[in-house]
Formats: C-alpha cells, sequence, structure tokens
C-alpha cells in the first residue's frame, strides 16, 4: 500500500511540476509584484491549460501524499519522493528543452545521494 | 557582471527562499496536525480545517504561487536542485526544535546537499534556456 501511494505521487508531482514550468515559460516571467499586477497575472494564469493539468496533478499528489503521512513517517515520505528529481532533471532537458550542464547533473546527483543519506 | 545578470541572481535568490521557508513550515505544521488515520474520503476533507493542518495549507498554497513565478524566469533544472536545502533545513530544524539526533550518516547526506545546492546556485545562472524558450513560443 505504501508503495502505491509512492508511485502515485512521484507520478503526479512530476507531472505536476513540468507542467507548471511549462505553463510559466509561456507566462514569461514575472517582474512586477505589487498586488494588483500579480492579481492581473493569477487571472491570466488561471486560463493557461498547462496551469490548470498542474494545479490537478498537484491536488493529486498533495491528497496521495496526505495519505502516506498516516501510515508512515516523513523521514521516510521525504526521501521516498525525491526519485522526482531524477525524472524531473531528464524532462527539464527533453521536454522543457534546458540546457542541463555538467554542473546542474552533478548537482542533481549529488541532492539525490544526500536525500537518500539523510533518509537512512 | 552585467546589472541584468545581477538583478536577476538577486530575485531569484529572494524567491528561492520564499519557496525553501513556506515548503519547510508548511510540511511541518500539515505533519504536526494530521490526525492518526483517515478512514473515508470525508476524513481527508475535514482534516483540512484542522487549525495546524489549515496553517500548513496556507503555507504550502504560498509555496505553489512563489514557486510558479519563480519558475517564470528560472529553469526547472536549476530550481530543482536549489530549493533542495529544505531537506537540509528540516533536519536542523528536527535537531534543534525536536532535539532529535543527526547520526553521522544523516550529516553525510546534509553536506551531499549542501554541496549539490552550491554547485548548482554557484556554478550557473538561474535561466539558461533562450533555446527552450523560442522552441516553446514556436510551437504555440
Amino acid at each position: 500500500m505504501k508503495w502505491l501511494w509512492i508511485a502515485v505521487i512521484v507520478a503526479a508531482t512530476t507531472v505536476g511540476e513540468v507542467l507548471q514550468a511549462l505553463g510559466m515559460r509561456r507566462h514569461g516571467e514575472i517582474r512586477d509584484f505589487r498586488p494588483g499586477a500579480l492579481g492581473r497575472a493569477m487571472a491570466v494564469l488561471a486560463q493557461n491549460r498547462f496551469v490548470i493539468g498542474s494545479v490537478i496533478a498537484m491536488a493529486v499528489s498533495f491528497f496521495a501524499y496526505m495519505g502516506l503521512l498516516t501510515i508512515s513517517d516523513l523521514s521516510f515520505a521525504v526521501p521516498a519522493t525525491a526519485v522526482t528529481y531524477v525524472l524531473e532533471t531528464i524532462l527539464a532537458k527533453y521536454v522543457l528543452k534546458e540546457h542541463v550542464n555538467w554542473l546542474r547533473w552533478a548537482g542533481a546527483s549529488l541532492v539525490i545521494f544526500g536525500v537518500a543519506l539523510v533518509s537512512l | 557582471m552585467s546589472s541584468e545578470a545581477a538583478r536577476l541572481r538577486l530575485k531569484t535568490w529572494i524567491c528561492a527562499t520564499v519557496v525553501v521557508l513556506s515548503n519547510v513550515f508548511g510540511n511541518f505544521f500539515m505533519k504536526r496536525g494530521m490526525p492518526a488515520e483517515l478512514p473515508n474520503p470525508l476524513a481527508y476533507i475535514t482534516a483540512l480545517f484542522q487549525p495546524w493542518v489549515s496553517l500548513g495549507v496556507i503555507l504550502l498554497i504560498l509555496w505553489m504561487l512563489s514557486r510558479m513565478a519563480l519558475l517564470s524566469w528560472a529553469d526547472l533544472s536549476y530550481v530543482l536542485p536549489v530549493t533542495s536545502i529544505g531537506y537540509v533545513l528540516v533536519a536542523l530544524a528536527g535537531r534543534v526544535l525536536l532535539n532529535e539526533q543527526i547520526t553521522a550518516t544523516r550529516w553525510a547526506g546534509i553536506l551531499l546537499i549542501v554541496a549539490g545546492v552550491a554547485l548548482v546556485s554557484v556554478g550557473s545562472t538561474p535561466q539558461t534556456s533562450a533555446v527552450g524558450r523560442t522552441t516553446a513560443e514556436a510551437t504555440q
């Protein structure tokens, strides 16, 4: 059961965060942080298909995470979901077409091993 | 470093700090307020109105909005490792607030995470994907 929750969380988080990055990239840089301008930006983003998709996926991930927390500790839940780092970095390169240089691969790898060690 | 690059870097650091802190405290309060079991779907909804869980949810909404703002200019492959410093803060908060022990293995993990964050945040600019931007616009 635990691993089913993890699978749902990992899949939903990965899809949600990549869609979020895709939607925000298409929106472009947010430069004005005054409340009115932020409100207008949110109104525009609420009609962005990628952002809508990402919110749905992250809601699925959120409720699955709640389910997981009731049957396991944070010290298991957090690192087990760190596998999303690998998937998302790969998708950042191939779907988002980012220039993932060796520093970023090295950084992501260090983080994954670090998260695994912290959870032991 | 040009003033444009400096502006982007400062903005990135401020926004990343909000992303990390809202995530760390959001998860902490959620876990603190979560009931021992959630027997049915309705229990998931009512759990959201427990005070600690509500506070956690508000912080997680702030987390999501600040992360969206950050991703509007920074690469996902930059944001991911840089915001992972949150794992270190959770471990340190456990030690300071809850008096948990940090084992040698955990310290090693913390060092690896810090090294990874430092590599990416110091060694690369937040935004490299000029090519990706053009591709995204072309397919729009």
